[in-house]
């Protein structure tokens, strides 16, 4: 009840710079539960980076965080900067935040099921017999069930994000991130990966995803949001950042990545 | 050839072996241990320890293992009488053996190595796989307990065995403090049989297939986690 009414995500005006590069000047973002929000803008536009800044691999040098029901407290530092203040916080809001990577980043040291359940046991302290039921569920729902034994390293790199996408939805995330989920993967594997977060979706789960997959985003996003340059250049639901979009940027990006 | 002084030095030979053994699970296992240390210090962001432990790898890599060993044996040797409450201590018996000494010069030395080595796998991690166990939540600690460190060392692995078999072939540098190992006691049958070559067959034979043993641990090691080649 009281979380169904506010949003799972609020995050406002998001400053980050490297050294003095400004690479994100004041980006905010609104999910209420069930949002698919796409993020898309050309190469250095700040899209990884505004995504890492809101489970805190990035540490922001401003803005106000509201995530999954709570404020992210900050002090000013020594540098003038500000920090979480609190790193447990940190923890914590991150183990409601399932991350999603490029280069899928499994563990090569574990098995797939082992892989999955990691943070259901040692982080959350979940028992040891649900998490691997739970894990061997999710595993077969993103079709890798007969996989749960392997090492990654043995896993085409269509599996190898489909199991790193299961070992997020693991800790029962409150929001999914996605950071261009099928860049790295050879094109006819791209689509078995969609197909996945195609179902997410569909149930309604929380997600922000970074994509260079157009119509892809198109098709699954309640809204889209265009950077450029660390700013927001357009926002809105796709038919209109796609079909109608009013920054000409925008314009232009989409007609140039459309043929 | 002449091996007929083996049984009559057979009690010799087995407790130089034994002792072989002993010096190298020690120094290795214990070293090993301080090399985590040495590691983490090294890759951390304390600058007091990465100092320290960075000193200590260049002092223990960049001198010979006989000059630390006489140090340790006639030098810390000759203080422990004066740290107060250490006489009277269980320990003690054992601190006036050369044993003792040999110990832990192999351990300080083998830890400095594997010191050096293991930040060297740390950083070798990639960078996502960390990033990775951070996303879920794992508090640094964590991340360092069940990914970093567990990965490096498995990166480390081939290069671990090479550094076992040389710790094997530098134990027989014990003899020059007095301890029996299986060189010493090959020195001795040597000198008593006047038998220039066969003692030392055998021993070398037995450096053989120790050496042989750790390269079927250490590759077992290895394939408990598959990799692709
Ligand atoms: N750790 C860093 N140190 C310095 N500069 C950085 C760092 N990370 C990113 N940048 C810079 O910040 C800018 C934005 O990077 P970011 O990775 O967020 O872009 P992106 O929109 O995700 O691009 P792409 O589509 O290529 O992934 C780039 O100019 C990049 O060079
Ligand atoms: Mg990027």
């Amino acid at each position: 009840m009281r979380l169904e009414a506010r949003p799972a995500l609020v995050v406002k005006d998001v400053h980050k710079s490297y050294g003095t590069l400004k690479v994100l000047k004041g980006i905010s973002l609104e999910a209420a539960k069930g949002d698919v929000v796409s993020i898309i803008g050309s190469s250095g536009s700040g899209k990884s980076t505004f995504l890492r800044c809101i489970n805190f691999l990035e540490i922001p040098d401003q803005g106000s965080f509201h995530i999954n029901g709570e404020d992210v407290e900050f002090r000013t530092g020594r540098d003038g900067k500000s920090h979480p203040s609190n790193p447990r916080q940190i923890e914590r809001l991150r183990s409601g935040l399932g991350m999603v990577f490029q280069s899928f980043n499994l563990w090569p040291h574990m098995t797939i099921l082992q892989n999955v359940i990691e943070a259901p046991v040692h982080v959350l302290k979940v028992e040891r017999k649900a998490a691997i039921e739970k894990a061997e569920a999710l595993l077969a729902k993103v079709g890798l069930y007969e996989k749960r034994e392997s090492y990654p390293a043995f896993l085409s790199g269509g599996q190898q994000q489909r199991a790193s996408i299961a070992r997020a939805l693991c800790v029962d995330p409150a929001v999914m991130l996605f950071d261009e989920p099928t860049s790295a993967l050879d094109p006819e594997l791209v689509g078995e990966v969609l197909k996945v977060i195609r179902s997410l979706a569909e149930e309604g789960r929380t997600m922000i995803m970074v994509t260079h997959e157009m119509k892809f985003a198109r098709d699954v996003s309640t809204r889209v949001m265009f950077l450029h340059q660390g700013q927001v250049e357009e926002v809105g639901p796709p038919s209109q950042v796609f079909g109608a979009p009013t920054s000409a940027r925008c314009k232009e990006f989409i007609a140039a990545g459309s043929h | 050839m002449d091996f007929s002084w083996i049984i009559p030095y057979r009690e010799l030979l087995l407790n130089g072996a034994l002792l072989t053994c002993m010096l190298l699970v020690i120094s290795v296992v214990l070293g090993f241990a301080i090399a985590i240390f040495l590691a983490i210090a090294q890759v951390g962001n304390n600058p007091v320890l990465r100092v320290a432990a960075k000193s200590y790898c260049t002092f223990f890599r960049g001198t010979p293992l006989l000059i630390q060993l006489w140090l340790i044996y006639y030098g810390l040797g000759s203080y422990l009488p004066y740290i107060p409450g250490l006489k009277g201590s269980f320990l003690w018996p054992l601190m006036r053996e050369g044993l003792f000494f040999a110990a832990v010069a192999l351990t300080l030395n083998f830890a400095a190595y594997q010191g050096e080595i293991l930040r060297g796998t740390l950083l070798a991690v990639p960078k996502g796989e960390l990033e990775a166990a951070l996303a879920v939540g794992m508090r640094p600690s964590m991340v360092l307990r069940r990914i970093w460190l567990p990965r490096a060392i498995r990166i480390g692995l081939p290069t671990f065995a090479g550094e076992v078999i040389l710790q094997l072939k530098a134990t027989p540098i014990v003899f020059s403090v007095t301890v029996m190992d299986l060189y010493g006691a090959a020195y001795k049958i040597r000198q008593d049989t006047l038998l220039v070559y066969e003692p030392l067959i055998l021993v070398a034979a037995f450096y053989v297939a120790l050496t042989f043993l750790i390269t079927q641990v250490f590759q077992r090691l290895e394939n408990a986690v598959p990799a692709r080649r």
